[in-house]
């Protein structure tokens, strides 16, 4: 690629009176409305005075930028995507043929639902197959991501405490190993959070629990496996001391694929859960979404779910349909529609295509191709927990870290060699947290591929530390000042020009 | 008089205030800071409980108090330039409190006891 010509902004391609297209002279004059009125006329003061700057480009010159700039996304469909906690799995194609389905991508949002009985059997199928799978009552669609979910959730703890006039519950238990959602979905639920510790395996610290469950605690979130990929198993015993307390047990789904078919959620002991459609049943994700974060609840709580549900119903000539209800008792509506409609036609595509057969199959190769992956690294890397992982786990950054280099030169060389980084920094629990997560979609030839790279990274900062350290070399950017994006980001074109004046 | 916290908070004591921040080591760990968010003067702060948070590159921390007291003036250099706390953590405090009860102060480690903390941890 021209880096010269093409790897600049599309502003910056522009020149005065270039076009792409000349159109003839409006010929047809003033049009009138029936009855002879004039055409409404829109107020002085709301017209643009200057001309709206668009660039000004031919169209082979748009053609290029446009199609050199979509090579330099990457994206699982491109390759190696060990991102933790994020579930990068292959999505397969058929999804989308069944998300862009005429059918489905025409429907108005606000059609009766006697002319979208098939949109709400697909919502009725998914939400039936999801309540199967986490072991739960019923699950509302409606939430459009994951931490949307989890604020969901809460607020159904939220309105089981208020209903039973046990106005007092406002403390949220989390975890110091949780996803950064949590606390933050609790706070804008109006819940307190309190942290509960980790023992030195990561796992949630039975010890340090006790104490905080009172009269005031409204329920617990957990991660199962958690954030090191440990499972908890610790969890009956957790559930059953949260639920003596009087609290309920909350289920943050985004690491729901090591147990898919395997263990239920509702099984051991949590009352509500959300899941990430978008990890777990595989839709794609990254850059914002379009996510999903359906919530689950245990039955007797399925009053407090969020409006309108879909249910159910027989017609007067016997034959079933569905329809939208309000309920009386529910929290209230948390979106305009029922969610994220393509995504959950993705989902349902995932697991109808896949079967119970191959869902049961997803769970243990994705467990099997992390804990390759971490066998054949530890020579070279810090694995702080010993023992089984589930589909991720954490390296504490290099074992030899005389040259000092960080987990952040480590990604950074990854990206030399063609593979998206791993979650670096998360879980807080260590100083240089590598998380990775294979999935089960990857074979081992490209598992065997990425080994060899991490070796070879790992012996460049012994002997040539200074190419890890510089690194990246070979990206189309390579140093950004990430803290003077995050203090003055410049995100429009006449804020650059400006800059550089 | 300084002291520090298990947290990575230290407070620098002077007559009857205490000078809050964060460590050098905590400085390194977090990488460069990007933003502090400070609470209001006429605040009071209570041992162990957060008092703000500062957010850096890598993440975002809480700022746990190491003492109590009311916060009688906020760094309000920060606010304009949080890159001061990675040039030089000990002199930029972040928050100047009126100290409630010198007694709490011996929970806390002295610079001795604070660096072979970290150097363990």
């Amino acid at each position: 690629m021209n880096r010269e010509l093409y790897g600049k902004l599309v502003f910056e391609l522009s020149r005065p009176g270039r076009r792409g297209y000349r159109l003839p002279d409006n010929h047809i004059g003033e049009v009138h409305t029936e009855g002879g009125q004039q055409p409404p006329v829109i107020a002085d003061a709301l017209l643009r005075q200057q001309p709206l700057r668009l660039p000004q480009c031919d169209e082979l010159t748009v053609v290029r930028h446009y199609n050199n700039m979509s090579t330099n996304n990457f994206g699982v469909d491109t390759g190696f995507y060990p991102l933790g906690s994020c579930t990068m799995k292959y999505n397969p194609k058929i999804n989308e043929e069944m998300a862009s389905h005429e059918a489905f991508v025409n429907v108005h949002p606000a059609a009766p639902d006697n002319a979208v009985q098939g949109n709400l059997e697909l919502y009725y199928t998914l939400q039936r197959s999801l309540s199967e799978i986490g072991g739960m009552a019923e699950f509302t669609l409606n939430p459009f991501a994951g931490a949307h979910g989890e604020l969901t959730g809460l607020m159904v703890i939220r309105a089981y405490h208020d209903a039973r006039g046990d106005k007092a519950r406002r403390k949220i238990i989390v975890p110091d190993s949780a996803h950064g959602t949590n606390p933050a979905s609790a706070a804008v639920a109006g819940l307190e959070v309190v942290e509960v510790k980790s023992r030195p395996d990561g796992t949630v610290d039975v010890d340090d629990l006790r104490p905080l469950l009172d009269e005031t605690v409204a329920g617990m979130m957990m991660t199962n496996p958690n954030t090191l990929g440990i499972f908890e198993k610790d969890i009956p015993e957790i559930a059953r001391l949260v639920h003596e307390a009087g609290g309920l047990m909350y289920y943050d789904g985004a690491n729901l694929n090591p147990m898919l078919g395997i263990a239920r959620p509702g099984d051991m002991g949590f009352d509500v859960m959300h899941i990430n459609l978008h990890k777990t049943f595989s839709t794609p994700h990254g850059g914002g979404g379009p996510g999903s974060g359906p919530v689950g609840v245990r039955a007797g709580l399925e009053k407090f779910l969020p409006n309108p549900r879909v249910v159910k119903i027989e017609n007067a000539d016997g034959t079933m349909g569905y329809r939208l209800e309000m309920g009386a008792d529910a929290l209230g509506s948390i979106s305009a529609t029922l969610g994220n409609f393509a995504v959950q036609a993705r989902a349902l595509s995932y697991i109808m295509s896949l079967g119970s057969e191959g869902l049961m199959d997803v769970g243990p190769l994705a467990t099997l191709n992390a804990n390759y992956v971490k066998e054949c690294l530890k020579d070279d890397y810090l694995l702080p927990v010993e023992g089984v992982c589930k589909h991720e786990f954490v390296f504490d950054g290099l074992r030899d870290k005389s040259e000092h280099i960080t987990t952040l030169n480590v990604a950074k060389r990854l990206l030399d060699h063609g593979y998206h980084a791993p979650t670096i920094y998360f879980p807080l629990l260590f100083h240089e947290s590598l998380m990775i997560e294979p999935t089960e979609t990857e074979s081992k030839e490209t598992l065997d591929e990425f080994i060899a790279v991490m070796h070879d990274i790992a012996r460049e900062a012994r002997e040539t530390p200074d190419v890890v350290r510089n690194a990246p070399h070979n990206t189309p950017i390579t140093h950004p000042d990430d803290t003077a994006a995050a203090l003055n980001p410049v995100v429009t074109f006449d804020a650059l020009e400006q800059t550089e004046e | 008089m300084i002291r520090f916290s298990e947290s990575h908070e230290y407070v620098r004591v002077e007559g009857d205030f205490g000078f809050i921040g964060i460590s050098d080591y905590a400085q390194k760990q977090l990488g460069n800071v990007v933003y502090v968010d400070m609470p209001e003067v006429g605040d009071e702060l209570e041992k162990g409980e957060d008092f703000g948070a500062i957010e850096s590159v890598k993440a975002a921390s809480d700022l746990i108090s190491p003492v109590s007291g009311e916060v009688v003036e906020i760094n309000e250099a920060l606010e304009e330039n949080p890159r001061l706390v990675n040039q030089d953590a000990m002199a930029n405090w972040i928050v100047k409190v009126k100290l409630a009860d010198m007694s709490e102060l011996d929970d806390l480690m002295n610079q001795d006891d604070y660096e072979s903390f970290c150097k363990n941890g």
